[in-house]
């Protein structure tokens, strides 16, 4: 499995840490509720197909990515920054 | 039909001819009593028990595929009781002495085998660890030896103890730890459920869950609609999308997990072997395959098989802890689908819809729970309460934060375990 990093190009998946879902993007306020952390930091959708999640090119340029993934295939079909991602309100 | 030594002279002496199936083929009924969803280990065992300890015979098990077929064809067969943690223990020791018994419960030969577990330390913070941990196991009435670099040369005299990074300082061992055939245990099970009257259906995927009211009807499955008060939901890693169709988000995520078995050679692993630190662990099948596997791939997956980074940090792993495997082949590798919660602890409990009932989160323990699990969760569909050492395998724990199991210590999220 290789990621393409906005920033560095196809790098081997080695060089990257898996956070997981990509909620992060979408972090509750403080006080939103019980429910709304639960749904964040435990209950996952955990779909048979396309995911969207969050690596952390750790053995690289250290970027938080954004990698839409199958995760039947394994494949990955984009890849963007964190930062754009969240700035583009996705 | 009744297995024994008798019978199996009969046959060899009379042409094998007097064997007969395991199980029937039947057609779903139009209503039952309860419903399985999922004909795997852990949902055969349910099944049994239902209808062994509760009288429940008017119930059937659902597989989408056969019977068998997920993660405990595919798995490497550990039978252990050598948990820490208040829940998780007393729930593993029950499952252990099931185990004991099964063969003749079920009269079935799941091969069985308590040729010991040894799980291998290498500083004298990890040492203190394991002995806290082998006076946990023994406080829950189990067995656990804490041996001295010594004491596993005796009974592992191939290891590398002197390796730089791991040197050895000895090992927890776990007599009654072991393997078993993974294939008979689901046999053993399905059959024992057959024989009590249970339907056994397979080719039948569940496409949905009905729900009215907030009470579970039934079910609607490629086979026509099956009408059922108590729906049980046993899919290990596919639970995520069956709890769907009920509406539920699970705090689970679906991660691979490989495992690989070299060509068969003589005999020269006598025991379970573990090396936490180098994440490999090790056992030889009565065949004569070395049976290893290592961590996660750690990312979400479906795909039943892994790639290639784990299949050499694995090998590298066995390299460094046993150098004399180098020369066996690899025969063939495969991946699991691992329902993995935050805290690496399953879930045997309601759900917010009245009768129906979720089994999973068994990450990568799964098999050794076979037994305890089909017994708890047969109780709790059954009688409606807590089985008492299941009772801590609460659906809710994430949401409060109360009666978290993290054997591992890492943190109750989801990447970490």
């Amino acid at each position: 499995m290789r990621i393409d990093c906005p920033l560095c190009g196809s790098r081997d998946r080695r060089e990257f840490y898996y956070q997981g879902a990509a909620v992060a993007l979408a972090r509750p306020a403080p006080d939103a509720g019980e429910a709304a952390w639960d749904d964040y930091l435990h209950l996952r959708d955990n779909p048979a197909g396309q995911t969207r999640e969050l690596w952390h090119h750790e053995g690289g340029c250290s970027a938080w990515l954004v990698v839409t993934r199958d995760t039947v295939s394994h494949e990955i079909s984009r890849v963007v920054l964190a930062t754009d991602a969240r700035e583009a309100g996705a | 039909m009744r297995f024994s030594g008798w019978r199996v002279l009969r046959e060899g002496l009379t042409g094998n001819k007097g064997w007969t199936q395991h199980w029937r083929d039947p057609e779903p009924k139009p209503e039952y009593d309860a419903v399985i969803i999922g004909g795997g280990g852990h949902g055969l065992s349910t099944a049994y028990y239902l209808a062994k300890n509760h009288g429940m015979t008017n119930i059937a098990v659902l597989e989408k595929g056969y019977l068998g077929g997920g993660n405990v064809g595919r798995n490497t067969t550990i039978v252990r009781a050598n948990y820490f943690l208040q829940g998780n223990s007393e729930f593993y020791s029950h499952s252990l002495k099931l185990w004991e018994g099964m063969e003749k419960d079920l009269n079935y030969n799941a091969m069985h085998s308590q040729r010991g577990l040894i799980n291998l330390f290498h500083s004298d913070g990890q040492r203190d660890a394991f002995a806290r941990r082998g006076n946990a196991m023994i406080n829950q009435g189990d067995d656990a030896v804490l041996l001295d670099r010594e004491g596993v040369r005796r009974y592992l005299p191939y290891l590398d103890f002197d390796n730089g990074r791991f040197p050895i300082y000895g090992g927890l061992l776990h007599p009654r730890g072991g393997t078993a055939r993974h294939d008979a245990v689901a046999w053993g099970y399905a059959r024992g459920a057959d024989q009590r009257g249970v339907d056994l259906i397979q080719q039948c995927e569940v496409t949905g869950i009905d729900i009215e009211n907030g009470k579970v009807r039934g079910v609607q499955t490629t086979r026509g609609p099956i009408r059922a008060k108590k729906v049980g939901i046993v899919v290990a890693g596919r639970s995520g999308q069956v709890a769907a169709m009920a509406g539920m988000r699970l705090p689970i995520e679906s991660h691979i997990l490989q495992a690989f078995v070299s060509e068969g050679v003589k005999p020269v692993i006598d025991h379970v072997v573990s090396f936490g630190m180098g994440h490999f662990y090790i056992s030889q099948s009565d065949k004569g395959g070395l049976v290893f596997g290592g961590d996660l791939d750690f990312y979400a997956s479906y795909a039943q098989r892994g790639n290639m980074p784990m299949m050499e940090h694995v090998m590298e792993a066995g390299m460094t802890l046993m150098p004399m495997i180098g020369k066996a082949r690899v025969l063939r590798s495969w991946g699991g689908i691992m329902d993995m919660t935050p805290d690496g602890s399953p879930i045997i409990d309601k759900t917010d819809t009245e009768g129906l009932f979720i089994d999973c989160g068994w990450c990568y323990g799964g098999f050794k729970a076979v037994p305890g699990s089909g017994f708890s969760f047969a109780h709790l569909m059954a009688t409606g309460d807590h089985h008492a050492p299941a009772a801590k395998f609460r659906l809710d724990r994430f949401r409060t934060g109360r009666g978290l199991m993290d054997e591992e210590g890492t943190g109750a999220q989801h990447n970490l375990h």
